[in-house]
């Protein structure tokens, strides 16, 4: 019953959403503002060519890569200051100096050591990914109540014992929720990194049909970056209830 | 200052001072990043012949009018939703999923609405800070004690009267969580939007430096722009830390 | 006593008063009190105990205007009592109502403030308020900073400075240990007798009840109506040495053996109630 009710509602805010485009359509003119249905048929023309097939690849490698920065990088740094106290206690306030930092502002360095290559847009999205992953992770580890440790080694469980059986579902959830957030930030990252300088992907995309007055193709594109970030999101959201409920 | 204090302090001493010695020695090529010291110097002179003054105003009055609209129209919708739950528990996942969404890829379709000039960067502020200010104020309402309300009666209480001498003094610590961030996501968005395309501002003046291989000037400007971003945050968050302090609440 | 001269004693008077709170969408409608007749003479201290859930609460509120009965009449000084908490009662809730924001003199002061009292007589009755809940040395504190016991005497002097008629408190002392809520029992007895008010106190404690009361009504399982009520007797100037008395462990009894079953009733133990 309150699953069929929000389904429901998120149809309702969808609806709500279409109208509200469609009223800003006819307020501001069709060049400015394509209506969501010739958009909606540009997009279904437009997502199954070559050029939107390259440029989506683009994105994705760059992004998959990205991400395997992000994971990898934020889930050691959020470990061992979770687990090295005095290094947590130090670095934190860093970290969340950074978090907080508009990141675009580094991207010049980025694009200064790396130029217009892969290299600069992965290191890009995972300046913004990694952070969230690291502070969650840290802090995930931080909170595992100290009796779960006794009762462990009341338990006589060895150290690995105690990572595996104990310490990790203790933190899955937590830790879950910091790769969703890192998720959509290095998704954010990238396609940032294509918009301000870049020759292809989904980012490069956009401002180029912007540059060509093509409107159509640039809210295409942003549908489906909508519909796939939203999704992604809903997926990683699911999961991470699931995980709550058990623990 | 605490022992983990001065620890930090030598920490970040010591990576600035890496970073001095690479650049000098040449490890790093001056031509990429330049000595700290050299950023330094050339900030303090750019800001002495005041030629980017105009575009510091500029870009720092937009992200405080973005910043304004966000925190006030936010707490008013956030307001305004706790008050019916029907329409809250409709709009919710739209709240979890909208920073999900990279709001940026509507940027350009602003700028084609509106025209290259400040209304998109505007826009693009108060678009993503907006929504954080909403979240809070439904927290922070949600987080009035209940008792509250019924203290109110017994005083015999008028709505505004206990709207505006109960609930908001209750809800004040996670409503300046609220502020704290949305001037936090005004400044990104704002400079984000600045960098991809504006007529003027920071967020151009930097990558005009960046195109025109003026390493001096970018730099400067980047090292402005991260000490204003980093001293606001710190202030807001002392200030947070204090009044939470005093209301006994643990912030993290 | 004559009718009249009875009648004129009684303070405030609930009649053939029920509560069901509505259907909502989850859960069906739940009848909650009575129906039930309370009056409470003047001046008297009234203690109401009984097993949880038992609409001990409800009560309460009803008789302060917080709730509207479903049906019966509610009176304080003669006057009906309707959706409005009339002028004159004061209401101390089990949970901390202190406000954080305030200092505890702030917090003190905040009904009279709100009157347009004159500010030297806000501040002598808030001095006064205060020296006698001995919260004066921490006026200038925040709630934050004092236990939980210290808190609920603020809110205590939040509703003395007003100077009540009729004085209700739900459980205040729920969330205190038992030692600190036998001395809070004599800091409300003196309360008591310095303003002259009338009291109804709501507890699950037996032993609170019989020590402090004038009169013990023994409330049954939901839908809560009384099944019995226990006058204790004792004089006006008591504390809580009284425990140590035969009659208090023959109340204490006697209340138990009313509440019982309905205790175990509201635990959901059937068929354990016999014998």
């Amino acid at each position: 019953m309150i699953a069929t009710r929000r389904a429901a509602d998120t149809a309702i805010i969808l609806i709500v959403l279409l109208l509200a485009w469609q009223a800003l359509h006819q307020l501001v003119g069709a060049t400015a503002l394509p209506a969501p249905v010739p958009t909606l048929a540009y997009l279904a023309k437009f997502v199954p060519s070559e050029r939107f097939a390259e440029n989506a690849w683009a994105t994705l490698v760059c992004f998959f890569y990205a991400l395997l920065l992000s994971y990898g990088i934020g889930l050691s740094i959020g470990v061992w200051m979770g687990i090295h106290r005095l290094s947590g206690a130090v670095g934190e306030p860093i970290l969340i100096s950074l978090y907080t930092l508009p990141k675009v502002t580094l991207y010049p360095v980025v694009l200064l050591i790396f130029g217009l290559s892969l290299s600069g847009r992965v290191t890009f999205g995972a300046m913004h990914g990694v952070l969230p992953v690291a502070l969650l992770t840290m802090s995930a580890i931080r909170n595992i109540p100290p009796v779960y440790l006794k009762s462990a080694r009341t338990l006589h469980l060895s150290g690995w014992q105690t990572i595996l059986t104990v310490l990790f579902p203790a933190t899955l959830p937590e830790i879950v929720a910091g790769l969703r957030i890192g998720f959509t930030l290095t998704l954010l990252g990238v396609l940032l990194a294509e918009m301000f300088a870049a020759k292809q992907g989904l980012g490069s995309l956009i401002i180029n049909a912007m540059q060509l007055m093509q409107a159509e193709e640039m809210l295409s594109v942003a549908v489906v970056l909508f519909a796939f970030a939203a999704l992604a999101n809903a997926l990683l959201l699911w999961i991470e209830h699931r995980l709550h409920r058990r623990v | 200052m605490t022992r983990v204090g001065w620890i930090r302090l030598a920490v970040l001493a010591i990576a600035i001072g890496l970073l001095e010695l690479c650049c000098r020695v040449g490890l790093i090529d001056q031509r990429v990043v330049i000595p700290p010291s050299e950023m330094a110097v050339a900030l303090v002179r750019l800001l002495i012949s005041g030629d980017a003054n105009e575009q510091i105003v500029r870009t720092f009055g937009i992200v405080i009018v973005a910043a304004l609209i966000s925190v006030v129209a936010g707490f008013a919708l956030g307001a305004v939703t706790h008050a019916l739950p029907r329409v809250r528990q409709s709009l919710d996942p739209f709240f979890a999923t909208y920073y999900a969404v990279p709001i940026f890829i509507f940027y350009p379709v602003m700028i084609v609405i509106f025209g290259l000039s400040a209304i998109p960067i505007v826009l693009m502020g108060v678009a993503t800070a907006i929504v954080a200010m909403i979240i809070a104020t439904l927290n922070g309402l949600d987080r009035v004690p209940r008792v509250l309300a019924k203290v109110a009666r017994v005083h015999r209480m008028g709505t505004i009267a206990t709207a505006l001498r109960l609930k908001l003094p209750a809800a004040a610590p996670h409503l300046f969580t609220g502020v704290k961030l949305a001037v936090s996501y005004a400044f990104i968005g704002v400079i984000a939007s600045e960098f991809i395309l504006a007529p003027a501002g920071l967020g151009r003046v930097i990558s005009d430096a960046y195109t025109d291989f003026n390493n001096r000037q970018m730099y400067a400007l980047m090292l402005l722009l991260i000490i204003v971003a980093t001293v606001v945050n710190m202030l807001l968050y002392v200030v947070d830390q204090r009044w939470a302090e005093r209301r006994g609440i643990a912030k993290p | 006593m004559t009718t009249a001269a009875a009648d004129a004693d009684i303070h405030a008077a609930l009649s053939g008063v029920t509560r069901v709170y509505p259907a909502t969408a989850a859960t069906p409608p739940v009848h909650a009190l009575g129906p039930l007749d309370l009056e409470l003479k003047r001046g008297e201290f009234f203690a109401v105990v009984g097993p949880s859930g038992c609409g001990k609460s409800t009560l309460l509120e009803v008789l302060a205007g917080l709730q509207q009965p479903s049906a019966g009449t509610v009176t304080f000084e003669g006057r009906a009592v309707a959706g409005k908490v009339p002028d004159g009662v004061g209401v101390v809730f089990q949970e901390d109502a202190s406000f954080p924001w305030m200092t505890v003199w702030d917090n003190a002061a905040f009904g009279l403030r709100r009157n347009g009292v004159a500010a030297a007589e806000i501040r002598r009755r808030v001095d006064d308020a205060l020296a006698f809940m001995g919260l004066t040395e921490f006026a200038p504190a925040y709630p934050a900073q004092l236990s939980g016991g210290m808190r609920q005497r603020v809110c205590i002097s939040r509703t003395l400075v007003l100077q009540p008629r009729l004085i209700l408190l739900d459980e205040p002392f729920g969330a205190l240990d038992a030692q600190t809520r036998l001395l809070m029992g004599d800091e409300v007895l003196r309360l008591w007798r310095r303003t002259g008010a009338t009291i109804l106190l709501i507890t699950h404690a037996l032993d609170e009840a019989a020590m402090l009361s004038d009169r013990i009504g023994a409330m049954s399982a939901r839908p809560g109506r009384f099944l019995d009520v226990v006058v204790t007797g004792w004089p006006r100037e008591r504390d809580s040495k009284i425990v140590s008395e035969p009659q208090f462990g023959e109340i204490t009894g006697r209340l138990w053996d009313n509440l019982r079953g309905e205790s175990m009733k509201s635990l959901g133990h059937r068929g354990m109630a016999a014998g």
